[in-house]
């Protein structure tokens, strides 16, 4: 067999967080009842004037410049005509002589290194109703709820060579957008869907192959196992001498398979031409430059602020940035006590652990930097010790609260106090005369039995370390 | 399909535009009408007319003109992100001939 080169350039739309649509003050909020959402702009009624939500065009011009594209300072809207139910105008609003943004790059870093996926444009353009087939009826209900959701398009340049390259992309393109708070980019609940366009050809070969798109992708893995199977697929049909068919060809998650959808023989005869309701965008330096002062820090940026600032290791600060919501946690944590390193520690162990348990993001956190910082203080001056530190971060996570007034009303403060100890080591020695001769027959284990039994008589409160110097002392 | 049709000269040395009956069926597939026979005649000679009057307007000098998309010097018309709430679903769906769970029901879209 020949040695092939997949060659993968991504489409992906992005949902905006704006509260309204693009052309109209209906709200945006997900998981409103059917159709409450609508209006006779956002339906498509005759006479009805769009008119742009500025912080769409000010979301695209920020998403631009963090993903170091040209804005477009002359921008206007095309009509795109086709019919289908989800689309009450026939026509989507989009944009395709002047989009908003050119020539821009991300950079994507993977087991192989660092590289530069180009992006080509970013448009915007609204979102389609949404189609629930129905599972008793051969029929389809339309949800019109979805319809002028603002969406801008991330088209990339034909970059990318591999499943792996194609989530390094997705994963940087979703980090920016969320720092800038232009979307959640939730791939499952699709504020983020990405398209697969997809050819193979001979490795050397400067010569594209034919290209197949792929849709319904919700998921990495399901964009992973896609690319995979759609490689191997165009490999076959050539390893036979076939040829590959440029078609639009639907995922299906629960086949792990995709199959060509049915193509129309006007399908791709949109028919563009200016949009007529909407008057061009001017886009002034000055606004450009307004928009980039207003940039949070991103995380590239971040990345080495963390290291040179905070002096955490790297392997720390690339977890702690992943998302901006942790990052903000850590650093105004940080602020309060002063101790970087406790603190990432204490994000990276115990928070993540119980987010994977509960299964929340670090956005839906409720605990407060205060009382973080506070835990991260009682635990390293030794007021608790680290189990009782767990049991209270454990509270803390679950309901928000102060640990020092938690900790003080629990009579939870490490009992360091030796006397008290002894008293309790003396009664524990007695009651557990098998352990101690044990121990004292070369049997190290056996102090094991002893502490945990002192431990429990403390209620988890004494100094462990105390305890073993105690014990060991006792039973020489 | 960019092939319009073909431009014929009349007896006045005068061309015209002539329009392909394939051409006629694709465009009513494009606009998703069926038109009779007869509707189909007369629209053809008005899509012929129309053809003959951009040719009209082709005769223009427009080199270095920037194209025009819009006839008013007006930029920039944005509206505030704020949500106007209010339940549309009533008036919406009494645009729909059948409803279903809140929704229009329309043929099933996705073929298997």
């Amino acid at each position: 067999m020949k040695n092939y080169e997949t060659v993968i350039g991504l489409e992906v739309h992005v949902e905006l967080a704006t509260k309204t649509k693009i052309f109209c003050s209906c709200s945006t909020a997900f998981g409103a009842k059917p159709n409450t959402h609508t209006c006779p702009v956002c339906t498509g009624q005759p006479g009805a004037l769009p008119v742009l939500n500025k912080q769409v065009l000010q979301y695209a011009i920020a998403v631009g410049l963090a993903t170091n594209c040209t804005i477009t300072q002359y921008s206007k809207f095309d009509r795109k005509n086709y019919f289908y139910p989800d689309n009450p105008q026939n026509y989507q609003i989009s944009q395709l002589y002047l989009p908003i943004c050119r020539n821009g790059y991300v950079e994507i870093e993977t087991e192989s290194g660092k590289k530069k996926v180009r992006i080509h444009e970013i448009h915007m353009e609204e979102d389609a109703g949404k189609l629930v087939h129905d599972e008793w009826e051969d029929v389809s209900i339309v949800d019109y709820n979805r319809s002028g959701v603002p969406l801008i398009e991330i088209v990339s340049e034909p970059d990318m060579r591999s499943a792996e390259e194609v989530i390094a992309y997705l994963e940087t393109l979703r980090q920016t957008i969320q720092y800038l708070g232009a979307s959640d980019c939730k791939l499952n609940e699709g504020s983020m869907r990405a398209d697969v366009n997809l050819s193979v050809r001979e490795v050397g070969s400067q010569e594209f192959g034919t290209r197949t798109e792929m849709k319904n992708l919700n998921s990495f893995k399901a964009i992973a196992h896609a690319i995979e199977g759609e490689r191997e697929r165009q490999i076959e049909l050539l390893e036979m001498g076939r040829k590959v068919v440029q078609e639009t060809r639907r995922w299906d998650d629960n086949k792990e398979s995709s199959h060509a959808m049915r193509s129309k023989e006007d399908a791709h005869d949109y028919r563009y031409f200016p949009e007529p309701d909407l008057v061009p965008m001017s886009i002034s330096k000055q606004w450009i430059e307004e928009i980039k002062k207003h940039q949070p820090e991103l995380r590239p940026a971040k990345l080495s602020r963390y290291k040179k600032e905070y002096d955490i290791p790297e392997y720390d600060a690339k977890i702690l940035t992943e998302s901006k919501a942790m990052a903000d946690l850590f650093e105004a944590t940080t602020a309060i006590c002063g101790k970087p390193k406790k603190v990432s520690n204490w994000l990276m162990v115990e928070t993540m652990r119980l987010m994977k348990e509960k299964d929340i993001e670090a956005d839906q956190l409720s605990f407060s930097a205060e009382n973080l910082a506070k835990l991260v203080d009682l635990a390293d001056a030794g007021t608790i010790n680290s189990n009782v530190a767990k049991d209270v971060f454990a509270k803390m996570f679950e309901k928000d609260m102060d640990p020092e007034v938690y900790v003080k009303e629990q009579g939870l403060a490490t009992v360091n106090d030796e006397e008290a100890l002894k008293k309790i080591i003396q009664e524990v020695i007695v009651a557990n005369p098998q352990a101690v001769e044990d121990y004292r027959a070369g049997k190290q284990k056996a102090i094991g039995a002893l502490m945990g039994q002192t431990m429990r008589a403390t209620k988890g409160k004494a100094n462990p370390a105390v305890v073993q110097n105690l014990l060991i002392d006792y039973l020489k | 399909m960019n092939h319009l049709g073909t431009k014929v000269v009349d007896e006045n040395g005068v061309k015209h535009n002539t329009i392909s009956d394939e051409t006629m069926e694709y465009v009513g597939i494009l606009a998703k009408l069926e038109l009779t026979p007869e509707e189909a005649k007369s629209a053809k000679k008005d899509m012929e007319e129309m053809l003959d009057y951009i040719d009209q307007l082709n005769e223009l000098d427009t080199d270095g003109i920037e194209p025009m998309s819009h006839v008013f010097p007006v930029c920039n018309v944005f509206r505030e992100d704020v949500p106007f709430e209010h339940d549309g679903s009533v008036d919406t769906l009494k645009n729909a001939p059948v409803t279903k769970d809140g929704g229009m029901k329309v043929p099933k879209t996705i073929g298997e």
